[in-house]
């Protein structure tokens, strides 16, 4: 590594272009400008009244956090992201772990099994938008023909306010629950055998083996998937946006699409940031417990 | 569980064994899999089929039905008393219009694109950057990658307004690496390719350095090639994450020439109105090439969750 710049005579300058930084220069350079400096900025917008009209932005405090906190349309998404979250995460969860436990038990077609729960994980949104509009709509869509015949009355899938949300839950679990499913899979293959193989011995029936040893081996991995999801739907915005546009009546609008909405629809790019802010504070928050309780569990 | 994540990776031998299937006799380890976690019992074998084989027709049956549609006439697709078997027959006019209108083909090859480069950078930056935190010392070492760590935490949605602005100001807007360049930061993948390095044995470096070797061929030629399963696991992920993006390609693209995948296809249906046939067509080729692709790779990619323990760690 004989960088030019590695001038033998200066000490301080030769080690900060030791070869160690060299090699993690790119990335620190990718790092800085697309991640530290996009957040000052967002930081700094977030006290302009920034716009994507021509004039300069002017530095106005916390107005537009005043504005933000005095604005019902903004806790309404935040609230909309936090029900989202919380009606999604469970079955996300516990879906997937079924579905491992069942996969893992070594019924003949693991491939099978396997592409039928992971593929829709490998479609694009934009793909999971078009059919699953399909598959709601009304009058010729999928789910309310089966509903039909078995008997159960129509249902508004993605236009009745009181239905939309899980509509939406009901898609994404349906769309992201093979990733999780595949690592309950990992984490179920990395139990070692001699536990079952003791247990067995001491005479342990197959439910007493799954609560005794597979679920509680599980528990790490449980807690683990439980924070990744929080966290990754907490952000949730695209298949909220290609199924319903935060409709009807705004009301399945997540925090993300509320940025979007004010910042490339409404121009105004400070108060975009100020709520982005808001936002990240949240997501701080939640990542913040989690670790505690992540921390309190491992000792 | 403690004891379970670590050897993750570091045994291959065992893993191997249990996790792939040989193309050899495939029956065996099965065998002692099932007894030991269904029990003996033949009516839970059954039983436990029979739900994992429902489960199974729940998941499928929406691209079963928008493969069907796709190949039905438009007046079939939109007649809702033959949802199955179509009154005119099967046809592939859906998927001619949809390729002679030349978006899709466009569009795939711009996901294919960007995605290739957001993979190459990504991973040979991370890689390089992971080597530097792992294997050499140099001043601000702990605090710049205690700093990367953190911002594991920053959700990309709060940064596509800056990013914008970023643009703009750059005159980055409508091109290629508007779109590819935000993407290639990950500092997940630099803090897993990082714990990888830390557990390759160091040994086989001070043999290369007695050998005369630097730095940048430790880290090219002996180093990554023994890191090829976990280069591959962390390939894959970066690729599916840029193949499948979806807000940011749709915020820094407005020319339709530009567009990835999954922000030009939900512009068909607008296009299309009700043509439900052509607009499940598209939806199919759309989905197509990352199916196949897991259809070819599946045991390399189900491993590969293993392999980069993500969520493991």
């Amino acid at each position: 590594m004989s960088s030019p710049l590695a001038r033998p005579r200066a000490l301080a300058v030769r080690r900060l272009f030791s070869p160690g930084l060299l090699f993690a220069l790119p990335f620190l350079a990718l790092f800085a400008v697309f991640m530290l400096w996009p957040l000052g900025q967002g930081l700094w917008m977030s006290v302009t009244d920034a716009s994507l009209s021509a004039h300069a932005p002017s530095f106005i405090g916390a107005d537009n956090f005043t504005e933000a906190f005095k604005d019902a349309e903004m806790w309404r998404a935040l609230g909309h992201t936090v029900w989202f979250t919380a009606i999604s995460t469970v079955p996300l969860v516990v879906v997937a772990l079924g579905m491992a436990l069942l996969v893992h038990t070594g019924l003949p077609g693991q491939w099978v099994w396997r592409l039928a729960f992971f593929a829709p994980y490998l479609l694009p949104v934009g793909v999971v938008g078009l059919l699953w509009l399909w598959l709601y709509q009304p009058d010729l869509g999928l789910y309310n023909h089966l509903l039909d015949k078995l008997g159960l009355g129509r249902l508004a899938w993605l236009s009745d306010e009181s239905v939309a949300m899980w509509a939406i839950a009901l898609t994404t679990l349906w769309w992201t629950v093979g990733f999780n499913f595949l690592l309950y899979l990992a984490a179920l293959q990395s139990i070692p055998d001699p536990l079952y193989e003791a247990a067995a011995i001491d005479g342990a029936g197959a439910w007493r083996r799954l609560w005794s040893i597979t679920l509680p081996q599980l528990s790490r991995i449980t807690l683990v998937i439980t924070v990744l999801q929080i966290l990754a739907s907490l952000k949730v915005f695209d298949q909220v946006y290609l199924l319903t546009k935060g409709g009807p009546n705004n009301s399945t609008r997540p925090v993300v699409e509320y940025v979007y909405d004010v910042g490339f629809t409404g121009y105004r790019l400070g108060y975009a940031s100020a709520i982005s802010y808001i936002f990240f504070a949240l997501v701080v928050l939640a990542s913040a417990v989690q670790f505690a309780v992540l921390r309190r569990r491992e000792k | 569980m403690t004891s379970t994540e670590a050897p993750a990776r570091p045994t291959p031998p065992r893993t191997g064994a249990r996790t792939v299937r040989p193309s050899g006799p495939p029956r065996r380890p099965h065998r002692s899999r099932t007894n030991l976690t269904l029990g003996e019992s033949r009516t839970a074998r059954v039983l436990a089929l029979a739900v994992l084989a429902v489960a199974a027709l729940v998941w499928l049956l929406p691209m079963a039905w928008a493969v069907l549609t796709a190949f039905k006439s438009e007046q079939d697709a939109s007649n809702p008393l033959r949802w199955v078997w179509p009154e005119h027959g099967f046809t592939l006019q859906g998927f001619r219009s949809v390729w002679e209108r030349g978006d899709l083909p466009l569009w795939m090859l711009n996901s294919l694109l960007i995605s290739a480069a957001v993979t190459v950078i990504t991973v040979l930056v991370s890689a390089m950057a992971g080597y530097a935190f792992s294997r050499t010392v140099f001043a601000g070492r702990r605090g710049l990658f205690a700093l990367t760590i953190a911002a594991v935490l920053v959700p990309p949605q709060i940064l596509i307004v800056p990013w914008f602005q970023q643009m703009l100001t750059l005159h980055l807007l409508d091109t290629y690496w508007a779109v590819i360049l935000p993407q290639t930061v990950a500092p997940v993948m630099v803090f897993i390719l990082k714990k990888h390095f830390d557990s390759l044995p160091r040994e086989l470096e001070e043999a290369a350095r007695i050998d005369g070797a630097g730095h940048w061929r430790i880290f090219w030629s002996v180093l990554l090639p023994l890191s090829r399963p976990m280069l591959a696991a962390v390939a894959i992920f970066v690729f599916i994450g840029a193949w499948n993006n979806f807000l940011w390609p749709f915020v820094s693209t407005s020319d339709p020439a530009l567009m990835t995948l999954p922000v030009g296809i939900t512009s068909v249906k607008d296009a299309y109105g009700v043509q439900y046939a052509q607009t499940m067509s598209s939806a199919v080729l759309a989905a197509l090439p990352l199916v196949v692709v897991f259809v070819f790779f599946q045991r390399h990619i189900v491993k590969s969750v293993a392999t980069t323990g993500l969520g493991g760690q």
